[in-house]
């Protein structure tokens, strides 16, 4: 079995920007990342059928010299069920960009909401010790002016 | 005979076309919808009565023989699924016509809902009964782009993210699907399932456990197993009660039997599955724990059912035939369960206006049944006896402990641990919503869209599609004993495929 180099780094190609655009915050590119994606895994199913040959018309060629054209039944499948798709998603992101407004990926609620209670019970940990020093010592700064507390809220918010 | 295999798939959707004609008369549409789904069950008995006794049906669609054409089979496996499926979108489809009479009257038409059920319903079917890769992959594309309508049908901005993950993550799994497909087809040159197994056997070991991976990977994110479960408890809860009811208890069960039937009729049993079980133990355990975290009724119930499929995932793995008898009774358990308890949280929600389990209270007081509809799918899903869900478990843990290895017996214990932490998830559903004094039902977050809350109004149809899915399991729990010597011969052809391989290769009744 021979390999088709030329295929193989075209398939790795889209599909390492697909997966790549994937992860993106932006709903357009994550868009952009599933359409490189199904491009790459169509290409891939018509690739499955082997080296290119002659069109499967009876008659035409010789059996051997044909191409097989079950993955091309099955790209063809693929490839309306995935555009079918896609305009389903288009139209989905553009109610959504109608509804929200801006098209970034949200942050996930639950989340945030652990960060915060967790930066809350640090605080208060933070706090006690500096409370029982303050006896002997100086006052110690509000805990707002430390620096890298700032960064943190800033990333909550 | 071979005839009526084609009916559960075609029947809905040709209903789904004369249901998006008749939009603007919701009687037609109602009566089309009840009448074929309570047609597709008659249907799926016979087919479950006929594979039993006289092994499975067999369709070849336009006559095209194998290993071209594609083939529909209904084994028993398919057909009891079917089956159960078929109940239960009924019961979920009376209880959404019940809310829609309820809420907006009788002559409001809900266009896009009926159609789109009623591909679903095909869909699910079609995966059921399919014998061909890439017709499976069409299944649950069919059922993937019903579910899409549906879960985002007037969305507004509190669901468009949640539905928007939905998509994107379905559809990233649709594309790996398609790719497992390519890989399995330049390995084997076939997407016949029945003829997979003879030329997967004759790859090299490193291919084949790839392959399995693959599956388990393409399947698993339909499945929600842990690692790739995270899209489940955030796009699920959002969705309007029947909805949330017929996903949760339809679609990863689809995405679990898949992955039986690949891995017992494709792949070769090897040490590797012990990979399996592991990925089994963990997604008990972190989805019972998820689902204590949680403060959200939908949210809780959305990571138990996570949780349940790793029961599945480890009678499969144990790869015997008492695990698999035990996971198909997991199955049939299941999704019952999960549908009926997804309605009672929506019964609950519309009586307290919130899924915040701190914010309600009192609904055992003022709406006893309700809390009874709860009570029994809950502790079935926990696993007391005498219920559907403790014949399921006991089936199981047997399994685990008879299969002897120190991983099957670490996953055993695993298992009752988890038994135990849904029991207290339960425990903390009932104490929260069900005790305490009754409260005045908070008005609705978000009025404008389909998921109605707080009008503290039910109807008969509601309640009594609810308590239809409960009946189900008390009788599951009943019949246990010819429902479990059946899922045990279904176990025992899975494991022993040449009938089915036969039945699909085979000349036959073509």
């Amino acid at each position: 079995m021979t390999i088709n180099i030329t295929m193989a780094v075209t398939l790795a190609g889209l599909y390492s920007i697909g997966f790549y655009l994937l992860m993106q915050r932006s709903l357009m590119r994550v868009i952009l990342g599933i359409v490189i994606l199904g491009h790459g895994a169509n290409l891939f199913l018509q690739v499955a059928g082997g080296p290119p040959g002659e069109p499967t018309f009876v008659g035409t060629a010789l059996i051997e010299e044909m191409v097989d054209p079950l993955p091309q039944a099955l790209a063809l499948t693929a490839i309306v069920i995935t555009f079918a798709m896609t305009t389903f998603l288009l139209a989905l992101a553009y109610r959504s960009w109608a509804l929200l407004g801006h098209d970034e990926v949200q942050d996930d609620v639950e989340d945030r909401r652990i960060a915060e209670a967790e930066l809350a019970e640090q605080e208060s940990e933070d706090e006690t010790p500096d409370g029982e020093r303050v006896a002997g010592f100086e006052a110690p700064e509000a805990p707002e002016s430390r620096p890298g507390e700032d960064h943190e809220e800033a990333r909550i918010r | 005979m071979s005839v009526l295999v084609a009916l559960p798939v075609l029947l809905p959707l040709l209903a789904a076309a004369l249901s998006l004609v008749a939009g603007r008369s919701p009687r037609v549409q109602r009566l089309l919808g009840v009448v074929v789904l309570s047609v597709i069950a008659v249907v799926a008995a016979v087919l479950l009565v006929h594979a039993d006794q006289t092994g499975p049906v067999v369709l070849r669609l336009g006559g095209y023989g194998p290993p071209f054409g594609i083939t529909l089979v209904a084994d028993r496996l398919s057909s009891l699924l079917l089956l159960v499926s078929a109940l239960v979108t009924l019961a979920v489809l009376i209880f959404s016509i019940g809310q829609r009479i309820t809420d907006f009257g009788r002559r409001t038409a809900s266009t896009a809902f009926h159609p789109m059920y009623l591909v679903l319903c095909a869909g699910v079917s079609l995966a059921y009964l399919t014998s061909d890769l890439f017709n499976l992959f069409v299944a649950f594309e069919i059922m993937l782009g019903a579910s899409y309508v549906l879960i985002t049908r007037r969305v507004t901005a509190q669901r468009v993210r949640p539905g928007m993950t939905y998509v994107i993550v379905s559809l990233t799994s649709s594309l790996l699907f398609i790719t497992m497909i390519a890989l399995v087809y330049t390995a084997t040159g076939t997407v016949n399932l029945a003829a997979m197994p003879e030329l997967i056997a004759e790859l090299p070991a490193g291919v084949q456990s790839s392959l399995a991976l693959f599956v388990v990977i393409v399947f698993g994110i339909k499945a929600a197993l842990v690692p790739l479960h995270f899209w489940l408890p955030d796009s699920y809860p959002t969705a309007p009660a029947p909805i949330t009811a017929v996903f949760a208890a339809l679609l990863t069960k689809v995405g679990v039997y898949a992955l039986i039937r690949t891995q017992t009729l494709v792949f070769v049993h090897n040490d590797a599955w012990a990979v399996l079980l592991g990925v089994a133990l963990v997604t008990m355990i972190v989805g019972a724990l998820g689902a204590i975290a949680q403060n959200d009724l939908n949210r809780m119930l959305s990571f138990l059912l996570v949780s349940h499929i790793g029961y599945m995932l480890f009678g499969l793995a144990l790869f015997t035939v008492i695990g698999l008898a035990g996971v198909i009774l997991y199955v049939v358990h299941h999704i019952t369960v999960q549908g009926a308890l997804f309605l009672v949280s929506g019964l609950v929600t519309r009586h307290t206006g919130t899924v915040s389990l701190q914010a309600m209270s009192g609904v055992a007081r003022a709406y006893p049944l309700v809390a009874v509809l709860f009570a029994i799918p809950a502790m079935s899903l926990a696993g007391i006896p005498p219920f559907s869900g403790f014949v399921a478990k006991i089936a199981l843990l047997q399994a685990g402990a008879a299969s002897g290895t120190p991983m099957a017996i670490a996953v055993t214990a695993g298992a009752v641990l988890t038994s135990l932490l849904t029991l207290y998830a339960v425990t903390k559903i009932w104490v929260g919503a069900f005790w305490g004094p009754p409260t005045e039902p908070l008005p609705d977050a978000d009025p404008n869209d389909d998921v109605t809350v707080g009008t503290g109004s039910t109807s008969a149809a509601m309640l009594g599609a609810t308590g239809g899915l409960v009946l189900i399991s008390v009788l599951i729990a009943v019949f246990a004993g010819p429902l479990a010597d059946m899922s045990e011969r279904a176990a025992h052809d899975l494991l022993h495929d040449e009938g089915y391989r036969s039945a699909v290769l085979g000349e036959g009744n073509g």
